[in-house]
């Protein structure tokens, strides 16, 4: 990822601000306890940006929840000092989702990590949003179940986390994202009221509040208890890994697949860049030679995989595979899983700098966009490394650079989003699973209409009318919810400190 | 000093608000998780993906990673410092007061291109022992990379930095999980370097650091030692001490060094040189070490059998100090430097082909005299010569290949990683080799196998607090494996596990990888294998702890 200078430390206002902060920070240690409030600044600044860290900020207190009582807590506090807040799980995201605001308090939920026993009967388990997402596969494994979502960061990012990004994954394919697989939720609304969205039965009437908050990236409330939905674990598991001497046959064969009705568990696209950098970090003896690889899982029961295995082999013979391997068994198919799933950190082997982009194309564009994207490349004179979850069109192009020298970063900066202006022009979107955040809220305006946005807003406010909760993320411009009726004197915070307009 | 956690709230997370704000945890106890099955528990046809991931951070199964449930008890304490009368377990040795600037100054300060490597995703946090325990940034490793990084860019050293980088156990677990292959152990090693020179501790703490560095890397002192501390044993006067209170008033380091202390047994002088059996292969040094070498004689007399029956002329050289790792480990570079010298000049002298080292922290260290002796005019090119002799016992006898045979041993061995040797130099499965190529041995792995028990070097005398927390992670795991011994690589890991399961009131058998080859090579029964290391030297005394009265 890139290493842009850090900014200086932002001066502490002299205001009234500083005091309201300090007087915030002492109840908060009032109603959580002393040893779970940080306002030490060698502290806050450890919590200054989460897994993108071209994006700094302090924030002025940190509160470490344990329990949900924290949680309704520290926002009710917040909700009445009129100060913003973010939450934030184990500070893996890749769009900034979690990155603090300066006059604010970042809500850190990694302590509530509880989950209850898995309930196999009805295939659920609930836990706490701390709770990393690979804890409740271990959780559920020895009941034949699993949890179906599985981004790359698995076992370090938190449930929490992948709820408010809805996250994905390379499963995804075949098993839809995050809000296919949480079926309620105890939300803190900004207000600090605690209400509980969907419930236990796989489906509800009304709105679907549940499906509106997740993916809403900290913005209309936090979680703190999740009942996520647990899949059987398929009959047969098929892995193979399939060399290409190009990219655009490799995107082709993906396209097939697709088109020969064939639902993959999982279709992972690795270039000859990121395939380097893979063999540098984990040793995963993928295809010498090889300009493009194809990680491809089938699985169901055994007699479904082992005809669509043998199909999947003739496409992509008939797209000129060079190298086709079939994992013999569990330790092989791990081996092909850790080269894909380590290569996000393991291009930081071949590059000092990088910065990790991830936009949505039409499956059925691939071989287009691929190679659009490595003209864009040359002419900007900067490598790009792709690894992808081909399967749903979902790109992570890996823009690498030497942030020694003087404006490559920028130059990466500018391709990156050049790179998602091909995807939408492409008819995709400009996030497939890591979120807006704070990085790509300029894009949300190229991809939506204000009227769009607009909508948006409306929900946002519905939720938090005052703002607090994770402002300046998702939308280009921060706006307020205009003034509510009822007594407010002087500014509104969240303007006072520069984080919105009236709106 | 209450060690022992409380029983949580049972309360569900859905549950209505309870009590006064922040009173309750309300978290969820673990029970019947699957943490809570035997290993060999059916775990359903996992997905590789899951696997992968597991493996990347060290452990070997899904099942083994860091589990979830509430933050340690020494939390609060760890997190904002004792002296802010958080009312909680205090960690044992009194916080700083000054900041420090500038952070670093020119001697070796932390590499900023190291620090550059870091991309801040995360991967090591699971693996980290104190993430584990308190689940905070600051004692993560990424956590301390920044705080190193807020050094090198002008920010004075907070009290609150120092604090989090004293309580790195340095276990280099970090350093499996990385994906970037970030070099936090040179980064940790700087840095450790910068505040042992430069930051003024309380004098409590200074007196500790002395004594721990005047006592433990002199072989001689610690022979010295041997007699009194054995009188103290069988005399019983420790269950006096600690029936009248008098144990309980020392300080925690103090304690945590009564409590540790193995128990002892005859030493017999090892041969300056052992010829070969059979056909000669190689020649070996054997670094004797101090700890081992004093506490734990016995694994030397077994290193050195074991070696001449697989066919090597054995030297332990008379004159080898400390390899200085404790010292280096603890950033007393000087000391550590010294050290070095004489180690390389003395192993230099026996004109052997392989350095042998059977204790995982020595040999480690080592394994970096090169990087540690990269500025010192004359001896850079003959550590790096030295380093690339050494081996630990086991990664020699895995590559030899056995000659001796083998007798059965039928016993369910779990083979507990020692850090150094697994994270700091990778080595995990020659060790499990060895173990395998004894008919009858059973391997049980560990749940968590990838997290340091807290004995690490010094770090259990200087931090007893979280040392114990995972010292009885450890044990708790070491008991749910099922297995018949403990086997372990490391002197500081088997004293730390035994202390700790005689805290929890059990006992079962350690000893080291080479004592079950020794047993097996010599066709000792298994009953007496395990009960000489339920009861021989090394096995610290089984008590009850002042926590259990």
């Amino acid at each position: 990822m890139a290493s842009l200078p850090a900014p200086a430390p932002a001066p502490a206002p002299a205001s009234a601000d500083a005091g309201s902060i300090a007087g915030l920070a002492e109840r908060l240690r009032k109603a959580v306890g002393v040893g779970r409030v940080l306002t030490d600044h060698a502290q806050l600044r450890t919590y200054e940006c989460d897994g993108l860290t071209n994006f700094r900020v302090t924030p002025a207190v940190v509160v470490l929840a344990e329990s949900r009582q924290h949680v309704i807590d520290t926002v009710r506090l917040c909700a009445k000092a009129g100060v913003p807040f973010v939450a934030r799980g184990s500070g893996t995201g890749l769009s900034g989702g979690a990155l603090p605001v300066a006059e604010g308090v970042l809500l850190v939920l990694s302590r509530m990590r509880a989950l209850r026993p898995v309930d196999p009967d009805n295939a659920r388990v609930v836990v706490e949003p701390g709770v990393i997402n690979l804890w409740v596969t271990r959780d559920a494994s020895p009941h034949d179940l699993a949890y179906a979502p599985d981004p790359s960061s698995q076992l370090v990012c938190s449930i929490g986390g992948n709820v408010a990004e809805n996250a994905g994954g390379a499963h995804c394919l075949k098993y839809g994202f995050t809000v296919n697989h949480v079926l309620g939720a105890e939300v803190v609304l900004p207000d600090g009221s605690v209400v509980h969205l969907g419930g236990t039965a796989p489906e509800h009437p009304g709105y679907d509040l549940l499906g509106a908050f997740i993916g809403s990236e900290g913005t209309l409330g936090v979680a703190t208890s999740l009942t996520l939905r647990l899949v059987r674990v398929p009959e047969a598991v098929q892995t193979m890994l399939v060399g290409f001497h190009s990219v655009e046959d490799a995107g082709g064969t993906v396209s097939d697949i697709i088109a020969a009705g064939i639902v993959p568990a999982a279709i992972e696209m690795m270039d000859a860049l990121a395939i380097e950098a893979a063999e540098a970090a984990v040793h995963c003896g993928y295809p010498a030679g090889a300009v493009a690889v194809l990680v491809i899982e089938l699985d169901g029961p055994q007699v479904e995989v082992d005809a669509q295995f043998a199909q999947v082999e003739r496409i992509a013979l008939a797209r000129s595979a060079f190298e086709t391997r079939i994992a013999q068994d569990a330790a092989e198919r791990a081996l092909m899983w850790k080269g894909r799933k380590s290569a996000f950190a393991a291009v930081g082997r071949i590059s000092p700098a990088y910065f990790v982009q991830d936009g949505v194309i039409p499956r059925t564009q691939l071989p287009q966009v691929l190679s659009e994207i490595g003209r864009m490349a040359d002419a900007a004179g900067l490598r790009v490394a792709n690894v992808f979850h081909a399967g749903d069109g979902n790109l992570h192009p890996l823009v690498l650079f030497d942030d020694a020298v003087e404006g490559q970063a920028h130059d990466a900066e500018e391709l990156a989003g050049a790179i998602l202006d091909l995807c939408i022009s492409s008819g995709g979107s400009i996030t497939g699973e890591h979120g807006v955040g704070a990085e790509k809220r300029t894009k949300m305006a190229v991809q939506f209409t204000p009227e769009d946005l607009d909508t948006m807003q409306l929900v946002r406010c519905a939720f938090d009318p005052d703002g607090i909760a994770n402002p300046g993320k998702i939308f280009p411009t921060p706006r307020l919810c205009g003034e509510r009726p009822g007594p407010r004197t002087g500014e509104h915070p969240v303007q006072a400190a520069g984080l919105g307009e009236v709106f | 000093m209450s060690a022992r956690p409380q029983p949580r709230s049972t309360a569900a997370p859905d549950a209505p608000p309870q009590g006064a704000p922040g009173a309750s945890r309300g978290t969820v106890p673990v029970e019947g998780s699957a943490a809570d099955l035997s290993p060999g528990a059916a775990t359903g046809s996992q997905r590789a993906t899951d696997q992968a991931a597991a493996e990347a951070v060290g452990a070997r199964r899904p099942l083994d990673l860091g589990q979830g449930g509430p933050v340690a008890a020494s939390a609060a304490a760890a997190t904002v410092g004792a002296a802010a009368g958080t009312g909680t377990v205090e960690l044992g040795l009194p916080g700083l007061s000054a900041s420090m600037f500038p952070a670093f100054d020119e001697h070796h300060p932390p590499d900023a291109a190291l620090v550059a490597d870091c991309v801040h995703c995360g991967f090591c946090l699971p693996t980290c022992p104190t993430y584990v325990l308190w689940g905070e940034e600051m004692d993560s490793p990424r956590g301390r990379i920044d705080l190193m990084r807020q050094g090198l860019e002008g920010d004075a050293l907070e009290p609150s930095a120092v604090r989090h980088l004293d309580q790195c156990l340095g276990c280099m677990a970090c350093v499996t999980a990385c994906p970037s292959g970030v070099q936090y152990d040179k980064l940790i090693e700087a840095t450790r370097s910068q505040l042992e020179r430069r930051v003024q501790r309380p004098r409590a703490e200074r007196l500790m650091r002395e004594a721990i560095f005047r006592l433990f890397p002199y072989p001689r002192r610690l022979r010295a030692v041997r007699g009194p501390l054995w009188a103290y044993q069988v005399s019983g006067l420790g269950g006096v001490l600690r029936r009248i209170g008098v144990l309980d008033k020392l300080p925690a380091g103090l304690q945590a060094m009564e409590s540790l202390a193995p128990k002892l047994s005859k030493a017999a002088k090892l041969p300056e040189r052992t010829p070969a059996q059979g056909t000669k292969r190689r020649t070996v040094g054997l670094l004797s070490g101090c700890v081992q070498g004093a506490f734990f004689p016995d694994v030397n007399a077994a290193t050195v059998r074991v070696l001449a029956a697989e066919g090597c002329e054995v030297v332990v050289p008379r004159a080898q100090g400390c390899c200085g790792a404790l010292s280096a480990h603890a950033g007393r570079e000087r000391e550590a430097l010294a050290f070095a010298k004489r180690v390389i000049a003395t192993f230099e002298q026996a004109g052997v082909d392989t350095v042998v080292v059977n204790a995982a922290g020595c040999g480690s260290n080592l394994k970096e005299y090169a990087h540690q002796l990269r500025d010192e005019a004359g001896w850079a090119e003959r550590a790096e010569r030295l380093a690339a002799k050494v081996r630990d016992i086991t990664e020699l006898l895995d590559e030899l290949g056995p000659v001796a045979a083998r007798h059965p041993l039928p016993m369910t061995v779990a083979y507990q990683d020692a850090c150094h040797l697994a994270h700091a130099q990778g080595v995990r499965d020659q060790p499990r080799h060895v173990l395998r190529g004894i008919p009858g041995v059973e391997l049980a792995e560990l749940v968590e196998a990838e997290i340091c028990c807290g004995s690490a070097g010094t770090y259990n005398l200087l931090n007893p607090e979280p040392a114990r927390e995972l010292g009885e992670r450890k044990a708790r795991a070491v008991l749910a494996s099922g297995a018949d011994i403990m086997v372990t690589a490391n002197p500081g890991c088997w004293m730390h596990v035994a202390t700790s399961l005689a805290r929890l009131g059990e006992r079962i058998p350690v000893v080291h990888t080479v004592q079950v080859l020794d047993a097996s090579i010599r066709g000792i029964p298994v009953r007496q294998l395990l009960m000489t290391a339920l009861e021989g030297p090394g096995t610290t005394l089984a008590r009850p702890s002042a926590s259990l009265r």
